[in-house]
């Protein structure tokens, strides 16, 4: 069948007239800007930035409408001010790079901010040098995935996080990939929102930060190389499965930091070659399960106040120390872990060691009251002074015990 | 001293006991790369074996070695040689037959794994390179208490005891002290007592170039300032070097001032 050209301009129009229209933004088209385009577009439409560099920035979206990007489209901000702010719900943005914000002390500037919104969803973008990168307040039901984000921070006082929760629920955060900034994910009075499948590293103080949110879940995801790699404090109902943390290496650097939580279920994750592998304060009811320690400085430490924990059915392998306890008065559940360091026999052949296992060793001890005697760490004495102490226990606590410790490691699917 | 000392280590490195230390070295680090391929694995597990076994055996074999070459040098001594010729020269053969079994034993696995594309190529020679300095120091101090004391009972007590002192009494004394005064800020004679004992001194550059440092925390610091900077590193060195002066200079002035 051939139509002529008349039937489908009229085609086109009517389509035009019933559907959300298209506007596309080029250097050589009518509209050459996304601003003038945000300014004639109405509820619904979509914007198609067509590849070349944009230099725009205080770029305020209050339409319902779809921002995306073609194969080279930059949107730069030239270091003057935040770029995107979206103050409309169900905007999406896709596809576009977003780069050069600019730092400022006075105000949180960031590359996408969205504002008490609803139903946004930011998927595959590029922010580089954005001083916050994503930044979420006062919003829910969002989706912020595929993007990767990486900044240019040098230290603590003058970067922002890559991507910046505040007081949102119901937010997904998947698949990103955020590197170089201060934290990588933030959360703070984030409710009810999950985070799976993300690359966080190389930032300066956490990977992944939560901070008064409750409910919430992560998994799947890395954190490799971060000042630290996940802190949750102050925060109920945090569940973490499948996680790796790894090469948080440094001084008073963790894989994981527990601060003031309560019920959590850390389970099938990998700490490894972390300085501290989970660092605990104060935190109570809190189930680790199916975890991997190896190659930590410490695989878990417990400070004070942290009660009716239970570390069940791990694998500790090869850690300079499995575990310090602070205070031996805390009522904490080992059972049945796996520890590379226990030289115990079998004699029943039912795979469970017939002697109980002590994780603390007295340099532990010796350590946590006076850290300088680290330096004899590996020398003959501190071997000979742990053994007589394995022998006949007086100074390490007598209730952190593995009464049940594993002879062969657990086998892990690989994550 | 040349014809001496070669003479000695020629003697030496005939001998079955120089074979069997090489041997050991060699098996054990075969062994260990069977069990784990990691060679920063392999690095640590020697250096504690190295920490531990190369005084005690540098220190013996000086000893024995002085006693049963004995007449050999009375022979020496009755012809015209300076004393000061023979006795360096002899235990310059003790020291190099001693390193170089080290390094034999400890090198041809390492090459056979592939240390030298590897990374860790740095921490390899430090440990190679402790473990050459504390052979030098212990086979001076074990050749200075042979001289020392005629009694072959005496001499060996002496020199079991000086290996203790260093390897395990000394780290316990230093324990002791720093439990005392833990209180106070102990940093700098953490320092400075770790470097004095050629041991510890050894067992920490390796420690720091493994990276084992963030571990210690501020002392870890400390430390790393120092020895990572390239003053600390010239101490440490002319510490150990000074720990094979000391002896070889005692051994000197005995032999100077002996009745044979």
């Amino acid at each position: 069948m051939v139509r002529s050209p008349g039937h489908i301009i009229v085609f086109l129009l009517l389509a035009q007239c019933v559907a959300a229209k298209q506007i596309i933004v080029c250097p050589g088209c009518p509209i050459v800007s996304v601003n003038e385009a945000i300014k004639v577009a109405q509820h619904g439409d979509e914007i198609l930035i067509r590849s070349g560099t944009y230099e725009e920035y205080g770029i305020v979206i209050d339409k319902q409408i779809k921002i995306s990007g073609e194969k080279g489209t930059v949107v730069d901000g030239l270091n003057k001010g935040e770029i995107f702010t979206v103050i409309a719900d169900h905007v999406e943005i896709s596809n576009l790079t977003i780069q050069n914000v600019g730092t400022s002390y006075t105000e949180d500037r960031a590359g996408i901010r969205i504002r008490k919104s609803r139903n946004f969803k930011i998927t595959s973008n590029r922010l580089i040098n954005t001083f916050f990168g994503i930044y979420l307040e006062h919003s829910s039901y969002g989706k912020v995935a595929g993007n990767f984000v990486e900044g240019e921070a040098e230290e603590e006082m003058s970067s922002g996080n890559a991507i910046h929760a505040w007081y949102c629920n119901q937010i997904e955060i998947t698949d990103n990939e955020v590197r170089n900034h201060r934290d990588g994910i933030y959360f703070e009075f984030v409710d009810s929102s999950y985070i799976k499948g993300n690359l966080s590293e190389e930032n300066l103080r956490y990977g992944l930060h939560f901070m008064f949110s409750n409910d919430d879940n992560y998994f799947q995801n890395v954190f490799r190389d971060n000042g630290a790699g996940v802190a949750v404090m102050f925060s109920k109902n945090i569940n973490m499965w499948d996680n790796q943390f790894i090469m948080n290496w440094g001084k008073s650097s963790y894989g994981l930091l527990l601060k003031e939580i309560y019920d959590a279920e850390i389970v099938n994750n990998r700490f490894q070659e972390n300085t501290i592998g989970i660092y605990v304060e104060g935190s109570t009811r809190i189930n680790y399960r199916n975890n991997d320690f190896v190659q930590n400085g410490w695989a878990i430490k417990i400070s004070g106040g942290c009660l009716d924990n239970a570390i069940s059915q791990n694998n500790f392998i090869s850690n300079t120390f499995d575990l310090s306890v602070r205070n031996n008065k805390n009522k904490n559940l080992f059972d049945g872990n796996y520890w590379s360091s226990y030289t115990g026999y079998d004699l029943d052949k039912d795979g469970i060691g017939d002697v109980a296992y002590r994780p603390v060793k007295l340099f532990n001890y010796i350590v946590d009251t006076s850290p300088e005697s680290m330096v004899l760490m590996r020398s003959l004495f501190v071997d000979l002074v742990n053994f007589s102490e394995k022998v006949s226990p007086i100074f390490t606590p007598k209730n952190v015990i593995d009464a049940k410790p594993h002879i062969r490691p657990f086998k892990r699917k690989a994550i | 001293m040349i014809r001496i000392l070669k003479y000695s280590f020629f003697d030496l490195m005939r001998s079955r006991w120089t074979i069997v230390y090489c041997a050991f070295y060699g098996i054990l680090t075969l062994a260990l790369f069977g069990l784990n391929s990691d060679i920063s694995k392999v690095i640590i597990t020697l250096m504690n074996i190295v920490l531990t076994l190369v005084p005690l055996i540098a220190m013996i074999f000086g000893v024995i070695f002085y006693y049963n070459s004995r007449e050999f040098v009375e022979l020496l001594l009755a012809q015209p040689i300076k004393r000061k010729e023979i006795f360096i020269g002899q235990y310059l053969g003790v020291a190099f037959s001693l390193s170089l079994s080290l390094l034999i034993g400890l090198g041809i696995p390492f090459i056979f794994y592939g240390i030298l594309s590897s990374t860790e190529i740095f921490n390899y020679l430090t440990l190679l390179l402790v473990g050459v300095m504390l052979s030098m120091i212990f086979a001076g101090i074990g050749f200075l208490i042979a001289l020392k004391y005629q009694n072959k009972i005496k001499g060996f007590g002496i020199a079991i005891f000086t290996w203790l002192f260093m390897a395990i009494i000394y780290d316990g004394l230093f324990l002791l002290l720093l439990a005392i005064y833990r209180d106070y800020p102990l940093e700098q004679f953490s320092l400075f007592a770790a470097v004095l004992n050629p041991i510890d001194l050894s067992r920490i550059l390796i420690l720091m170039k493994l990276d084992i440092s963030a571990l210690m925390g501020y002392t870890g610091a400390v430390f790393q300032k120092f020895l990572g900077s390239q003053l600390g590193m010239t101490i440490a060195f002319a510490t150990l070097l000074m720990w094979v002066i000391i002896p070889v200079s005692g051994i000197n002035y005995i032999s100077k001032r002996k009745d044979f």
